[in-house]
């Protein structure tokens, strides 16, 4: 099974621990990864904000990097919804006939894990106090969870693998799945409401005295931990990786 | 004629575009009002979350509204003319109005060819839409909003800023203040049972002073020709058996097939705008007693327009809840005057720029696109993915402006090349550890504001891997 590793622009730049415990942790269920060294972004910044036109060349550099592997697994749920709902219909000359829409192998981590690795235990362990922060791309666009929202008992994907670190204390929040605010160029163009949001999510966290705040998304808990810093806040902020790796 | 001048108008007068964020950003300067508006429409998102978990077959229920819905609209053409033909043959008299001034001149004229100078009026977003008030007081008649909520809009000369709840960005004080100038009440009293009462009393003088009644329309029956109006306060039904005359206004789109198919909506229309597992009433009406007439005004205004839109036809299933309003955040934190649209909030920001792309073109933008508007809704418009298609869809026209279609020439560069990406992301890293912090949290940073840029580490992931192959540390 060979997997290639997308890793976003803005985790590459800032956040390259979170793209080593993605690593680790895929390595460590036995899959075969590769991070192709080649990569750029795969286009939602310029697509969300209205010029799809303007991703074409992502797109295209999306394809030549990831066509030859069988999974594409990305510590991103925003980026893979993109990739899943918005790339153009992409499926290799290499392949076989009938082989998957490139789209269709891409996955994001939380998901890749529980329903193509079949992961039950991680073996981690975190004693901590941990707020969840559903990223509202892998929640109600990838459906990793039901949803606050909808009437459906369906397994939570995130909040499940979590509960397979040992000592991990999950807080309740009063809004279990509220956005952060941070919405790509909405954090700057609407930035007064985007900082309300997002203060008003950190202070769901705090107020349940979560020590760590993590998600899916390091985007969102760019946007939080911003807030938080420039409040002097002490609690910090993990990918769902670092903890489910054993990092925190 | 007349469209002449309005086209010389647009061609020489730049419509004014509706600042979102500068408007939201005046909302939300009152932390404490804004904790207050957020926390009193979530409280109406947490009842809906109630009532809707009460019946096991809700998401069955959305789906088969979405279902009927869409069928409906598919084939418009042929149940409009089917609820013509059956409601007249009832005895309503049927007008047809292709926009605002069509409908509201319609109104006007069947009050003033029966010597008519006083209506009441219940909740009707159509006539909001329609500015019906203006041009009828300007014809002389006395025009009385009865729902309480408009009533209050009403006597302060304001605009509803939600479709269901119209004056929820008042305080119950600044209310007192507003009756105690306009009816009198205590001066200093802010009681909600008291001000109830007391518009009330106010009101009743008027229900019985009236010549004719106007309703809004929540849903038309194709088969039957009837209508079906929905209120809480039981206003419409006190007008409308009042009075001689009533005239309904509704949208092309409010239109069902069948009598059967009511019970799928009302069971969610009120558990999704309130919490309510229905509204307090729900009234029928089919023909008009013996010597009273009913006017049914049929209004396109945009919509059989919009209906030839595939990829936005689908917001005229909305049936005007507002749950999409109470569980969007940024309705929340923004308030609905912030959209300058007559319908706010999610849905209005699909709506709006069916009408003038340029001028609402910052609604689609104001969303994060979580979707949560989306999963609420009970009709299953697939709103944050029209936000989507809309920006799209305003690239293509070119009405984006141009410094933000200058900066995506460059985004997409850069960020779509991967030897351009490491360019600047080399760039970017060198910039940041090198400039003083005034330099970087300037006046432009809009991110800076009030939140600290990441912390810049070491190495980027990509010089890691290259560097030990991904298999160090
Ligand atoms: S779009 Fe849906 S949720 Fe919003 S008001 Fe219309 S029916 Fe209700």
């Amino acid at each position: 099974m060979k997997v290639g590793l997308f890793i976003p622009c803005y985790v590459d730049q800032f956040y390259p621990q979170v793209a080593k415990a993605t690593l680790q942790l895929l390595r460590k269920f036995d899959c075969d990864v590769e991070y192709p060294t080649n990569q750029a972004c795969c286009g939602q910044p310029m697509a969300n904000a209205g010029f799809q036109n303007r991703a074409r060349a992502a797109h295209r550099s999306f394809e030549k990097n990831f066509d030859r592997f069988d999974y594409v697994v990305s510590p991103s749920g925003s980026c893979v919804l993109y990739v899943r709902d918005h790339h153009p219909p992409h499926i290799s000359a290499e392949e076989p006939a009938g082989s998957a829409d490139l789209s269709e192998r891409t996955w994001e981590l939380c998901e890749f894990l529980t329903d193509v690795v079949g992961v039950e235990s991680t073996g981690a362990t975190c004693s901590r106090r941990v707020g969840l922060h559903q990223s509202c791309h892998g929640l109600r666009g990838l459906r990793l969870g039901a949803g606050s929202e909808r009437q459906l008992q369906a397994e939570n994907k995130v909040r499940s693998l979590l509960e397979m670190v040992d000592g991990i204390t999950l807080v309740d929040l009063d809004r279990p799945d509220e956005c952060c605010g941070f919405g790509g160029t909405f954090a700057v163009t609407e930035e007064a409401v985007s900082v309300r949001m997002g203060t008003d999510r950190l202070a769901d966290h705090l107020s349940h005295r979560a020590e760590i705040i993590t998600g899916t998304d390091m985007s969102c808990l760019m946007h939080l931990e911003g807030l938080a810093r420039r409040r002097s806040e002490s609690v910090s902020f993990r990918h769902v990786a670092e903890i489910l790796n054993g990092d925190v | 004629m007349s469209s002449a001048v309005v086209e010389s108008d647009t061609e020489f007068v730049a419509l004014p575009v509706i600042h979102h964020a500068r408007a939201a950003a005046a909302f939300t300067s009152d932390a404490a009002r804004t904790d207050w508006h957020d926390e009193s429409l979530w409280l109406v998102r947490k009842k809906r979350d109630v009532a809707a978990a009460a019946v096991p077959e809700w998401e069955e229920l959305r789906a088969l509204a979405s279902a009927v819905k869409e069928h409906t609209l598919g084939r418009l053409d042929e149940y409009l003319v089917q609820f013509e033909k059956n409601a007249t043959e009832n005895g309503v008299h049927v007008h047809w109005a292709a926009d605002a001034d069509e409908h509201n001149r319609i109104v006007a004229q069947i009050l003033r060819e029966r010597g008519a100078r006083r209506l009441v009026k219940s909740k009707s977003m159509l006539t909001e839409e329609c500015g019906l008030n203006g041009h009828l007081e300007a014809d002389g008649v006395e025009v009385v909003d009865t729902d309480l909520g408009e009533r209050i809009i009403q006597l302060a000369g304001d605009t509803p800023s939600h479709i269901v709840m119209p004056a929820i960005h008042y305080k119950k004080e600044e209310i007192g203040t507003l009756f105690n100038r306009t009816m009198g009440t205590q001066e200093g009293s802010a009681d909600p049972q008291y001000l109830t009462e007391a518009a009330r009393a106010d009101l009743r003088k008027r229900f019985f002073a009236a010549d004719a009644s106007l309703t809004g329309v929540n849903f038309a029956v194709a088969e039957t020709g009837g209508f079906v109006v929905c209120t809480n306060e039981g206003n419409a039904d006190l007008g409308v058996h009042l009075a001689p005359i009533h005239i309904a206004s509704m949208g092309i789109e409010k239109l069902i097939p069948r009598a059967d198919d009511l019970g799928i909506f009302l069971r969610l229309l009120a558990r999704s705008a309130t919490g309510q597992p229905l509204t307090v009433y729900s009234s029928h009406f089919h023909a008009p007693t013996p010597g009273r007439e009913i006017h049914l005004v049929l209004v396109d205004n945009g919509r059989s327009e919009q209906l030839g839109r595939e990829a936005f036809a689908a917001g005229l299933k909305c049936i005007r809840c507002g749950a999409c309003m109470n569980t969007c955040p940024v309705y929340r934190r923004s308030g609905g005057h912030s959209y300058g649209s007559t319908i706010p909030g999610p849905i209005g920001s699909i709506l709006a720029p069916n009408r003038d792309m340029k001028k609402y073109r910052e609604l689609p933008y104001a969303s994060t696109l979580c979707g949560s508007c989306t999963d609420v809704c009970p009709v299953m418009i697939d709103i944050h993915e029209q936000l989507y298609a809309w920006r799209q869809e305003e690239t293509r026209a070119g009405v984006q402006p141009p410094f933000k279609r200058l900066s995506m020439l460059f985004a997409g560069m850069f960020l779509g090349r991967p030897r351009l990406y490491r360019l600047g992301a080399r760039l970017m890293r060198f910039a940041l550890s090198r400039l003083p912090r005034s330099a970087i949290y300037n006046r432009w940073n809009a991110w800076g504001r009030e939140r600290e840029l990441p912390q810049l580490p070491e190495e980027s992931f990509r010089d890691w891997y290259v560097r030990t192959g991904g298999t160090s540390e």
